[in-house]
């Protein structure tokens, strides 16, 4: 066997004093050949991001430096190097790519500009073989017309167009090494599997060695040829995409691939409930009012018609711009409709004003998706609780005696009524704002993406939890989802919205096992991870 | 598993003591801002003892005109025999009181106006920016002169000039944070469950953006001072009231001969803005930490 | 293209409504200043019958009702109308007009020293973040900022006109001596030192910390570290990525601040016997000639929106994002 391409052996990454812990990253070793990608995968903290800095020399020195350790390519300590030289690997022979296109260009420069950089610090090649090399970059990228993408700014593309620019421009001096951090975090599913495509073609063209750093086993499945698992700075597990994926040994490889919702609808006894809710034809349609140019318009939702029987869930589902929240927010009436029915048991919300509509706020509640946002950071839990029923006329001591009974509900202790929000992490969060729901004693609870900030292991619990309380206390549930999995295990019924319309509604079985809109099917089909069974694991050695 | 077995933090929530001792800490490991707060005691107490130590009236004849600094008078005499420290003790009341008490009309007209635009938007929020463009375009200092010389000099019309010409760019501030929170969830939670539109404004909002608006009012202070100084600099200051700009332009006809009457209650004026700027700094350092990670 | 010249334009219309509520604030303050222009005419010619001055009132508009005098006020001014000083016995247009110059001249003088030393200084420091050179330029920033323009120009004065003898203390030509060509330009530049120093001492402070502060905080941006993986040179990083993104507020509060420079011509005009707007501002404060300094302050009103416009092209050039917005 040749040597491989990088060597990592023992690495490890200092904190400043009074971090959580000393080390960002702890004695981790890797490999990394021509021609395969790596995967290193973990939740938020496990110290991934940074291992990739590290290997890039892109560290925030001094205060968090690659305290001891060694990288080694061709044939050198990268660590060791002096800083010119290693700077001048960077862009040529080591590139990287990164979660957010918009931020990582500089949005003064055309793309093509900033492409044609790179050539100017590490070629003497002319301006004119610099422009060619740029335009049969972005054309291998597969932008379409490449000279107007060349003259681009960064505002003026998609964000998949700009994620390939930046491919573009990590890949223009054919470097051996590319590190890629997250590449598909920032995009939608349709756009992430046609980069994730893309990174793959590339790499098997140019036989690059890929470090793929990711959050997500998805899309592990869907590229990796090895995997690194990471958790709190350690590795946790090593070894092949079929031995991680399929067989892990590591009790936390095991806790996070069981996490993963499965693709598999979940079976469930059909709700044959009234109907609780109905949304007919709700419209919204935001204008740009322009003094001179024209004003642009954009449907945000056309026509949106639904309906909610009692204990049912119905997920919304699209991708950025589909126009699911702005349905999520019409129903809870933070936003007016322009048009349409919202009728809750006979009632109709959508015309009501400010005054007419307080009544029957309380019947319809909703969980918010940032669990860092979503709480008053000044007021303590219980207050943040106690709220809404006080607003609408409850005692405050009834109202907090409630409050504490909701929060031994949804699984926290009832003393912590005396915090403060920042003393939780975010999944306890989601589960305060799922406590201060509940206490306005909903009929339906519109959930807008109230799990996406989490991890897949907390994911998984605040989901469970969700269903639990839904079928106990009979209530209905609108759901906001852009990810098909958590749909998959928690719906009754699907709505795929597409540029502000319903393009298709059914049950959850019927839509995932026979799709019948074209964006439907290429919706399911961008899934990461869609091939991939995942395995039934034993819940021993918990973590 | 992972989020549920997470202990909480044991022990009481801090209480305001520990608050107040931990923004200190904050606030102190700015050397410049200490400084700076030390010297605002210094002016203050000066301020404060002034009837004491100066008991006469500063307008009164101290003794010969024009004697040279460092003599029988600390700072000298001016042009009419008036002791010059006794002026600049006397000084530093005027100065601090139209500077706290025009920042404090202009901070709580400012944030009033704020919050309603940034709460409601809509026709308030077009009138509201329609307002504070006009002030961005009007010279401030020139629109303070004209306020000044039109209602008569006095304390009165110098504070209503410098809140006048002050709340707006409080407005625009206050109305920023406002909409940005607007758009917090924790807000659209409150909104949600039918929370008065007062509450959410006054409990949920406000206290949230209180950090920029002390920051701003404490850089306000300063140049209320400043702008002070210039109107009386002029000639438009309360001719009732010894104020540090008078000195200076009492004192400038003779400048070649005597130049100690201007010099000395400059350096009170640069010294007292200075000290502020440096607090509002320290201010915004422990109020904001996001700006201190960046510093460090 | 067509969204810039679009957007200037938009900013072009914004300024008419801005133009009307100054004249609107003008007269509004004309009528709540003490005593009307009759009182005034009256009091210039010493004695006045009663019938006189209700036929004086008569003769200016003033006994028709208030919205009407504002409209006709309106319509004066649009024409460049801003009355009488019988102070000067001269139109306030025609004497207004005379001594822009003298304003325009310290004005540019002292935007370009602030904003470009500003720049520049704010870029040393930014660069050597945290060594002597930083702490020296972030000390100066903050004196200057603190310290008021008038006592700044007394200060200039005992030491380089009085002590040393270097400038002159006033004025902006030497008159006597009737120079003229080039000779005329250096007398003035010479004449124009102190007072360019002066004024530009306050703004270059403010730049210089906001151009540090924002090239902090650009080089802390997500593009920097991508610039780093394609292995740019620290140099080549700071003066192609990071100096052009730092200097858009800085632009912008280029914009911004023209209006308190002129406040603070007033006060240097003053001390320094500058023949300006600011001066002659000063002097009718204490004649009372209301007329002349409502016309003053219309025209520093228009200077500012003009410079602001000017200052919107400048951005328009630096950020193709304008459009959008």
């Amino acid at each position: 066997m040749t040597a491989p391409l990088v060597d990592i052996r023992n690495l490890h990454v200092a904190l400043p004093d009074g971090a959580d812990r000393p080390y960002a990253v702890e004695d981790l070793s890797m490999t990394l050949n021509a021609g395969e990608i790596v995967c290193v995968v973990g939740e938020s903290g496990s110290g991934k991001s940074l291992t990739a800095r590290a290997m890039m020399g892109l560290l925030p020195e001094p205060r968090v430096r690659a305290s001891a350790g060694q990288i080694i390519f061709g044939g050198r300590d990268l660590l060791q190097l002096p800083k010119h030289e290693r700077r001048l690997l960077c862009g040529e022979q080591l590139s990287m790519i990164f979660q957010e296109p918009m931020t990582a260009l500089n949005p003064l420069m055309t793309v093509g500009r900033q492409i044609e950089e790179v050539l100017i610090v590490h070629t003497s090649l002319s301006a004119a073989e610099r422009m060619e090399r740029v335009l049969a970059l972005l054309a291998e990228v597969h932008l379409p017309d490449p000279p107007r993408i060349a003259a681009s700014y960064p505002h003026q593309l998609s964000g998949g167009q700009r994620q390939r620019a930046m491919i573009a421009m990590a890949l223009i001096m054919d470097p051996k090494v590319l590190v890629a951090d997250e590449p598909t975090t920032a995009l939608d599913v349709t756009t992430q599997a046609q980069i994730l495509k893309l990174i793959r073609e590339l790499q098997h063209l140019h036989g690059t060695g890929v470090m793929f750093i990711t959050h997500d086993f998805g899309v592990v499945a869907e590229v990796a040829d090895r995997i690194l698992v990471m958790q709190h700075g350690k590795v946790v597990e090593t070894g092949t995409a079929d031995q991680i994926l399929n067989r892990p040994e590591a009790p936390y490889t095991r806790a996070l691939i069981r996490a993963i919702p499965s693709l598999t609808p979940r079976s469930r006894t059909p709700i044959e409930g009234v109907p609780i809710l109905k949304v007919e034809d709700l419209d919204k349609t935001y204008r740009q009012s322009g003094l001179l140019a024209k004003g642009r318009e954009v449907h945000a939702a056309k026509d949106v018609s639904f309906t909610l029987k009692r204990g049912e869930t119905i997920g919304i589902v699209g991708e950025s711009g589909s126009g699911k929240s702005t349905v999520a927010r019409m129903i809870v009436r933070l936003l007016q409709p322009d048009g349409g029915r919202i009728d809750l048991h006979g009632i109709d919300l959508a015309p009501l004003s400010k005054r007419q509509l307080k009544p029957h706020r309380r019947r319809v509640q909703m969980v918010f998706q940032d669990p860092y946002a979503s709480l008053n950071p000044r007021r303590k839990i219980g207050e943040i609780i106690c709220e809404g029923p006080v607003a609408n006329g409850v005692p405050k001591s009834k109202a907090m005696a409630r409050a504490r009974e909701l929060l031994g509900l949804v699984g926290l202790k009832p003393e912590v009524a005396e915090r403060f929000p920042h003393e939780f992490s975010g999944g306890q969060r989601q589960r305060i704002g799922l406590a201060r729901a509940l206490a306005m004693d909903p009929e339906v609870l519109v959930a807008d993406e109230p799990v996406s900030a989490l991890d897949v292991s907390v994911q998984a619990q605040v989901l469970e939890l969700l269903a639990e309380i839904r079928d106990r206390l009979g209530l209905s549930v609108v759901f906001i989802t852009h990810d098909l999995r958590v749909a998959a295990q928690v719906c009754d019924t699907i709505v795929v919205m597409s540029k502000g319309e319903v393009v298709e509604h059914g049950t959850l079985a019927e839509v995932f096992a026979d799709p019948k809109h074209a964006y439907t099917r290429e919706l399911l089909a961008s899934i990461p991870g869609k091939d991939w069974q995942i395995p039934e694991l034993a819940e021993a050695g918990a973590v | 598993m992972t989020d549920l077995t997470e202990q909480l933090p044991e022990g009481e929530a801090p209480n305001l003591r520990a608050r107040a001792l931990g923004f200190w800490r904050l606030f102190a490991r700015n050397r410049p801002a200490v400084l700076g707060l030390a010297i605002l005691i210094g002016v203050i107490v000066l301020a404060a003892i002034a009837p004491i130590i100066y008991p006469d009236n500063p307008f009164s004849l101290a003794g010969r005109p024009m004697s040279p600094p460092f003599g029988e008078w600390i700072f000298g005499t001016d042009t009419l025999g008036r002791d010059v420290m006794a002026g600049i003790a006397h000084g530093a009341r005027t100065s601090l009181m139209i500077g706290l008490v025009a920042t404090v009309v202009a901070v709580v007209f400012g944030t009033l106006m704020g919050a309603l635009a940034g709460y409601y938007g809509g026709w308030i929020d077009d009138l509201l920016m329609r307002i504070t463009e006009v002030f961005q375009t009007i010279p401030s200092f020139v629109f303070a002169i004209l306020l000044v010389a039109i209602m008569s000099p006095s304390i009165q019309s110098i504070i209503i000039a410098i809140a006048v010409v002050s709340w707006p760019a409080l407005a625009r501030l206050v109305r920023g944070e406002f909409l940005s929170m607007k758009n917090r969830e924790f807000v659209q939670a409150s909104v949600v469950m039918g929370v008065p539109d007062w509450k959410i404004i006054l409990i949920q909002i406000l206290p949230n953006c209180l950090s920029p608006v002390i920051v701003a009012g404490s850089l306000l202070v300063a140049t209320a001072i400043l702008i002070e100084s210039g109107l009386s600099f002029l000639g438009l200051g309360d001719p009732n009231v010894m104020s540090w700009g008078f000195q200076v332009g009492a004192g400038r006809t003779v400048l070649r001969r005597a130049w100690w009457i201007c010099t000395f209650p400059g350096v009170a004026i640069l010294l007292t803005v200075l000290a502020i700027n440096l607090v509002g700094e320290g201010l915004n350092d422990a109020l904001n930490p996001r700006l201190r990670e960046r510093k460090g | 293209m067509s969204g810039r010249i679009a957007f200037i334009l938009r900013r072009f219309l914004q300024a008419i409504p801005i133009l009307l509520a100054i004249i609107i604030i003008n007269f509004l303050l004309l009528k709540l200043a003490p005593g009307d222009a009759a009182d005034v005419l009256a009091g210039e010619a010493g004695s006045a019958t009663p019938e006189y001055m209700a036929e004086l009132r008569a003769k200016f508009g003033l006994d028709k009702p208030v919205p009407v005098q504002l409209a006709q006020y309106v319509g004066r001014v649009l024409m460049l109308d801003f009355g009488y000083s019988f102070r000067h016995d001269m139109p306030v247009a025609q004497l207004v007009i005379d001594r822009l110059g003298p304003t325009l001249i310290l004005m540019v003088t002292t935007i370009l020293l602030a904003v470009g030393f500003g720049i520049l200084l704010g870029l040393l420091a930014a660069t050597g973040l945290n060594t002597w050179r930083d702490n020296v330029i972030s000390i100066l920033a903050l004196v200057s900022y603190a310290t008021p323009l008038f006592w700044v120009g007394l200060m200039l004065i005992v030491v380089f006109s009085i002590n040393l003898g270097w400038f002159p203390t006033s004025g902006m030509e030497t008159i006597a001596a009737f120079h003229t060509g080039w000779a005329r330009v250096l007398d003035i530049a010479h004449h124009l030192v102190l007072p360019a120093i002066t004024l530009s001492l306050f703004y270059l402070a403010l730049y210089t910390r906001l151009m540090r502060a924002s090239m902090l905080e650009q080089a802390g941006m997500d593009y920097v570290i991508t610039a780093r993986a394609k292995g740019l040179s620290e140099r080549r990083i700071t003066f192609r990525h990071v100096l052009r993104n730092a200097l858009l507020p800085v632009v912008t509060m280029a914009g911004v601040q023209v209006s308190s420079l002129i406040g603070g011509s007033v006060i240097v005009e003053t001390v320094f016997g500058w023949p300006g707007l600011g001066q002659l501002a000063f002097e009718s404060l204490f004649a009372r000639d209301l007329n002349l300094l409502m016309g003053i302050f219309f025209l520093s009103a228009v200077l500012v929106l003009i410079v602001n416009l000017i200052v919107d092209i400048l951005y328009t050039l630096l950020d193709p994002r304008i459009e959008l917005k």
